[in-house]
């Protein structure tokens, strides 16, 4: 009988989850899981809640991407009544939404990351965090402390509140946007949109130039991936667009959101809670095997940029084309999300400052008329862990009837699991390990800001 | 060195370690001087069973302030809470989950074993699929808010909870004094003009917008109960109002109850239904009653229908 590491909880992630390793008695790594902790039933208990107010209830799901939910649902509840939002409602949905990535690529990169590559893996546990580089680097600490501020005041003053948002509505927004709002936008985000290309370059000469061989060995697995893409031009797209699944070879399907059933599976493990969504299209079943692994696709910020033709914005699109000189498409080393994580920074800095450009958006005709009604409603946007599907139906009275959510996060449950046993069994051997080493597992999984 | 201090997350969504970091600038002294942070599993990585993961006993090193986020919906999330009021000399229930049980805590509506089981059988789940139970931690039968698990010495809610308040409770403590606190209602604090009762006597869905000059001032939007839609601004605690206006009345969105009820052992079902009585509003009108407890259905509010009630309502 071997040893199991328990390394619990793993930290400077979004949620609780649990790596256990399992070693053999020659000290060698048998088996490794991740195991998702956490079940709290929101599929079950909005059932017979009036459609119109789950937005506001299913933004509890993540209090780091409220907004994603927030507009997903509201998306799927518009299908269920049968409603198009005006168009206005909808850039000014697509904004917050747009707007809220930017945090959240602060967040993680500098917050939840960055400590492991600038304070280095091998770091005592009691420094390698966002407090240890606010003492390594305080000048930039605190930069980064006003940006991400900066991001959610934003969104706070306009949308009355930034985490667990209520201004989204059925068949729109609640409220409009008045041009001194938007002139006032506009000069933060410009202020964003230069620290974040300042960003993609501190990370090219601090972080990518320097770990690259870590880059190219922890985690890597080979899948295939999912995103969100124009339905013309084949562009990313994080609000609205047509679903892309891509194979490991780069071949790929797209297909509109209300018929992703026909696309994607939800297999379920007993060992996590969450369920893992595969590829069911590929008609090869479910295996988490590194070497061969059956239906497994990866979602979230490298999946996002591997499936794209393009970017529509030109920095983002500039930092793309260096991107995919340099590692291919489909790029598959796992840390390279947080490369792409920063490339969809640029994306959505200059995606904003265009939606606060367009000439509609100060219009006050933000709502549709509603009529509640039975029907059925698929909503989908790309949060930033990946494609957030949640899908309603609704009784004659517009209460929800069913509801089955795919939660970004979700998506990498499968591959997050192979990224672990991969950077697991390649560090550990012979017994060796040390709490340095074990934190590159983790690297592993932190990559996926799960 | 600061005063040490330890955060945990129970059965949470993030937001209020996000409302944390929303503190903005004035966070830096705080983390880096004013606390010595020993543990957080969201931002640092002390683990539970030894930085290799050998241990067989969950442990939390001592603080002298504790953080506790989220309600109590398994066995580890009780275990995880029992430590840290071993080792936390003092212990703050962090957001409404934790102080009433949050939007979790509508699972407490249902009959929970049933429900679970019915997750894995939704229409895209490959079937036979069996509720998980292999080293995830077993559910507890209802979610509880903190208190009803350990003492807390101190409540702070809000969904989010106000980072201003997340200060004071702070600086109260580092202080040694009582921490000042909202004990207003949301009502309390609304600018909305108000005309009076009467006009209303059945509430419409949130499925127009309300009516507003977008131009004008929040004091010149009429109250959204007034306007006939459902607003819990009556019975719900103040706080998060930062901008002069309840944060969803500045959005021009009626009031859903977040912060939980003014008294922190109130009823939120029971105080809208008087609080719409009073006002001669047909209370029959509230479709989905039972989510008035949306925010608090800890603390047994919350139970199962029997299947004749199902028919009641």
């Amino acid at each position: 009988m071997g040893t199991v590491l328990n390394i619990a909880p793993v930290s400077r992630i979004e949620g609780h989850a649990k790596i256990a390793i399992h070693l053999d008695d020659a000290g060698n790594v048998e088996d490794a899981f991740l195991h998702i902790q956490s079940l709290r039933g929101f599929e079950k208990f909005i059932e017979g809640r009036p459609a119109e107010e789950v937005p506001r209830i299913v933004n509890r799901i993540c209090g780091i991407c409220p907004w994603m939910h927030h507009l997903a649902s509201n998306k799927a509840v518009d299908g269920c009544f049968g409603v198009t939002p005006t168009p206005t409602g909808h850039k000014l949905r697509e904004m917050c939404q747009v707007l809220a990535h930017i945090n959240d690529k602060i967040l993680h990169f500098f917050f939840l990351a960055a400590p492991d590559f600038v304070l280095g893996p091998d770091a005592d546990y009691s420094v390698r965090n966002v407090i240890g580089i606010v003492k390594a680097a305080p000048e930039l600490a605190t930069q980064v402390v006003k940006m991400r501020q900066l991001g959610q005041m934003m969104l706070e003053r306009f949308a009355g509140k930034a985490i667990h948002p209520i201004a989204g509505v059925v068949g729109g927004f609640a409220k409009p946007l008045l041009e001194q709002e938007r002139l006032d936008l506009l000069t933060d985000c410009r202020t964003l949109l230069d620290f974040a290309c300042y960003t993609l370059d501190f990370a090219k000469a601090n972080v990518f130039s320097k770990y690259l061989d870590v880059i190219c060995s922890l985690g890597v697995i080979t899948t295939g991936f999912l995103g969100t893409v124009d339905r013309v031009d084949g562009s990313m797209r994080l609000y609205d667009g047509k679903q892309r699944l891509m194979k490991a070879d780069g071949t790929y399907v797209d297909f509109e959101g209300e018929d992703y059933g026909n696309y994607l599976g939800e297999h379920v493990e007993p060992w996590a809670y969450s369920k893992m969504p595969y590829a069911k299209s590929w008609n090869e079943g479910f295996d988490l095997n590194l070497d061969a692994p059956k239906g497994i696709y990866r979602a979230n910020t490298l999946a996002r940029i591997n499936v794209c033709d393009k970017m529509s914005t030109p920095k983002a699109q500039a930092a793309l084309e260096e991107f995919r000189a340099t590692f291919g498409r489909p790029a598959q080393a796992t840390l390279l999300y947080h490369y792409a994580r920063l490339i969809e920074l640029i994306y959505s800095c200059e995606r904003t400052i265009e939606l606060l450009e367009w000439e509609g958006i100060t219009d006050t005709n933000v709502r549709a008329k509603v009529e509640p009604k039975a029907g059925r409603g698929v909503g989908i946007v790309e949060a930033p862990r990946g494609t957030l599907i949640h899908d309603y139906v609704t009784d004659a009275n517009g209460c929800i009837e069913s509801a089955n959510l795919i939660v970004g996060t979700t998506h990498n449950i499968a591959p997050m699991n192979m990224s672990v046993k991969q950077a697991a069994t390649m560090l550990i051997k012979d017994g060796k390990y040390d709490q340095g080493l074990l934190n590159r597992v983790e690297m592993a999984v932190r990559a996926y800001d799960p | 060195m600061g005063v040490t201090t330890a955060l945990e997350w129970l059965s949470s969504c993030s937001g209020c370690e996000i409302s944390i970091l929303n503190i903005g600038e004035d966070l830096i002294p705080i983390i880096t001087e004013a606390l010595d942070i020993v543990h957080a599993p969201v931002l640092m990585d002390h683990k539970y069973f030894g930085q290799t993961g050998e241990g067989t006993v969950l442990t939390i090193p001592e603080a002298t302030v504790g953080i506790v986020t989220g309600g109590v919906s398994n066995h580890e999330h009780l275990e995880v809470l029992e430590e840290m009021r071993r080792k936390c000399t003092v212990l703050i229930a962090l957001g409404t989950c934790a102080t009433h049980g949050g939007i979790p805590a509508l699972m407490n509506g249902q009959n929970r074993k049933e429900s679970w089981e019915g997750i894995y059988k939704t229409r895209g789940t490959d079937p036979g699929a069996q509720v998980p139970t292999i080293e995830v931690p077993a559910p507890l039968d209802r979610v509880y808010a903190c208190d009803e698990k350990v003492k807390i010495d101190m409540h702070v809610p809000g969904c989010p909870p106000n980072p201003a308040h997340i200060a004071e409770a702070i600086i109260s403590l580092l202080e040694n004094r009582p921490a000042v606190l909202p004990t207003k209602s949301v009502c309390d604090t609304c600018p909305t003009r108000r005309e009076g009762k009467g006009e209303v006597h059945m509430l419409k869905r949130f499925l127009t917008n309300a009516e507003f000059n977008p131009t004008e001032p929040i004091s010149e939007m009429r109250c959204l109960l007034e306007q006939g839609y459902l607003c819990m601004g009556p019975v719900t605690a103040a706080g998060c109002a930062k901008r002069g206006a309840p944060s969803c009345i500045s959005a021009r969105v009626p009031c859903r109850g977040c912060f939980g009820p003014v008294r922190r052992e109130g009823n939120q079902l029971l105080d809208m239904m008087n609080a719409l009585a009073s006002n001669g509003i047909d209370y029959n009108s509230v479709i989905d009653r039972r989510s008035l407890l949306r925010f608090s259905g800890a603390h047994g509010l919350l139970k199962p229908l029997i299947k004749k009630e199902v028919e009641e309502e």
